[in-house]
């Protein structure tokens, strides 16, 4: 692969008409990794839940769109604007944009920031989902969408502006000679890791199911009421993927459109490889491959492919999946074991280490010199303030709007207590004691 | 120890922009980098400990 030039930001851009509309074309198709992990997220949750959480999907999804109109894309400075920013040994550091309030002006954007904004859109929806799963089963509808408004409203675009939209890690490049500056087209850092903090903050501070840590012996078993959900839901994500990574690749790193085939086979083999891992580790582990997990492993593939398809060759975009989906299941079974963490969805390794993975990955097989370190300074950034500020945040807004569902509903399950009916009417609902 | 651990986090990203901004040559940059990313694994480590329920202990 081609060594990339140090990336420039979008408001600043010009774009042929030919590129313009294929990059709205894949943003038009790109939603449908948003339905994959809300299947998923359903698929993963129990049946008494199933309504809650895929209605929390939308209302997070609409929760975080306003949220980002009216605050996040401001600070994230995707049409420009003037933006906060100091100087230090000589070089610029943006920290925060302050574009127009309420996309004023939108219309007479450049078409590059136009498209970038979509992007981001669609990006602040596919993080607020990741939290909301890993706290299905317990989390209030009006919590999910709470940690929804304060990630899109202020840890997304602060994100987003340092990588995206000309900030501090994007320009590590040009100030700092690190490679091409912090590289993330996809969104593994900017989307699934954050999304993996916001899910490990949330999951903390709402603690764990009811039952599933008994006072003595192993943790229970809570499986995934609908295992077809979930499989067909990686299948359909894997259609948004490949339309993700190539929308991010043409508008972050201004890559030719002969890139686009390689970014689409990578992602296909990142996703292939972490499968094909997972279901190796299951098998050996436990005799059988297991569902979940391989779901896990498959769509853990596809986030460490965000960050990287569009820059590696097709053997290390493999290798990288292959990892993905060697830790996936481990750190799924180590979390849930040893550490005693909740997470039915598994999002804090899915989204959040295979993130962390795949810009790693694009550091260590990048072609230009110095851009591990870029990606190490980013992965430091990330990891560094947001969790601490989810954690600050969530534990403050925890007292306000609990996130919790008091005892009784989390026994008769979300959908009647929240919903007032369930998803399968049909159904026998199970009480906690039928899991023990 | 979890707020304790919460805190070291952005210590250790700090110490990564330190090393951007006091050390020109490469070798050093990269030596500081990994320094704070392992400051905040570190931290990060102590607030996953100060998070896991006590074994035997009374949970939801």
């Amino acid at each position: 692969m081609n060594p990339i030039p140090p990336i420039v930001p979008a408001a600043g851009q010009q774009m042929s008409d030919t590129v313009f509309a294929l990059v709205l074309a894949l943003l038009a198709v790109s939603p449908l990794a948003i339905a994959g992990v809300a299947l998923i997220n359903v698929g993963l949750g129990r049946s008494r839940s199933a309504a809650q959480v895929l209605l929390g999907n939308l209302a997070l999804i609409a929760v975080s769109a306003i949220a980002f109109l009216f605050v996040g894309a401001s600070f994230a400075g995707t049409l420009g604007g003037s933006g906060i920013a100091f100087h230090a040994v000589g070089k610029t550091w943006s920290v925060l944009g302050l574009g127009p309030v309420l996309l004023r002006g939108v219309a007479g954007a450049s078409p590059q920031a136009q498209l970038a904004l979509v992007f981001e859109f669609l990006s602040v929806a596919m993080a607020a989902m990741l939290p909301w799963g890993s706290g299905s089963d317990r989390l209030r509808l009006m919590g999910g969408c709470v940690v929804a408004a304060v990630l899109s409203g202020i840890a997304f675009p602060l994100a987003a502006h340092w990588v995206w939209n000309g900030g501090w890690l994007a320009q590590l490049g040009v100030n700092f000679s690190l490679g091409a500056g912090f590289i993330d087209a996809g969104g593994a850092g900017t989307v699934h890791l954050l999304g993996g903090l916001c899910a490990l903050a949330v999951v903390w501070i709402a603690g764990p199911r009811r039952g599933k840590f008994p006072k003595e012996g192993l943790s229970t078993a809570m499986p995934g009421h609908n295992a077809s959900y979930v499989l067909f839901g990686c299948l359909v994500a894997l259609v948004g993927w490949l339309a993700w990574n190539a929308a991010g690749a043409l508008l972050w790193l201004h890559a030719p459109l002969a890139v686009l085939p390689v970014t689409a086979i990578n992602t296909l083999l990142s996703a292939s490889g972490a499968l094909v891992a997972t279901f190796s580790v299951t098998r050996f582990r436990f005799g059988k491959p297991d569902a979940s997990l391989c779901a896990n492993g498959w769509l853990a593939g596809l986030v460490a492919s965000s960050a990287c398809a569009a820059i590696v060759s097709p053997a290390a975009s493999l290798f990288i999946g292959g990892v993905a989906g060697v830790f996936t299941p481990l750190l799924v079974e180590l979390l849930e074991l040893a550490v005693s963490v909740d997470d039915p969805t598994g999002a804090i390794t899915v989204h959040g280490a295979a993130g962390l993975w795949g810009l790693l990955a694009a550091g260590i097989f990048a072609p230009q010199p110095g851009q591990l370190v870029a990606q190490l300074v980013g992965i430091a950034a990330l990891l560094g303030v947001m969790l601490p500020l989810f954690y600050l945040l969530f534990a403050i807004v925890n007292r306000v709007v609990p996130f919790r569902v008091d005892p009784d509903g989390e026994r008769i399950g979300m959908d009647l207590h929240e919903l007032g009916g369930g998803a399968y009417p049909e159904f026998v609902i199970h009480r906690d004691e039928s899991y023990r | 120890m979890k707020y304790a651990g919460l805190l070291v986090m952005p210590a250790g990203f700090f110490l990564t922009v330190a090393a951007l901004a006091l050390f020109p040559d490469a070798q050093r940059r990269a030596a500081f980098v990994v320094c704070g990313l392992a400051v905040e694994v570190m931290g990060l480590v102590v607030a996953v400990r100060g998070h896991m329920p006590a074994r035997g202990a009374s949970r939801p």
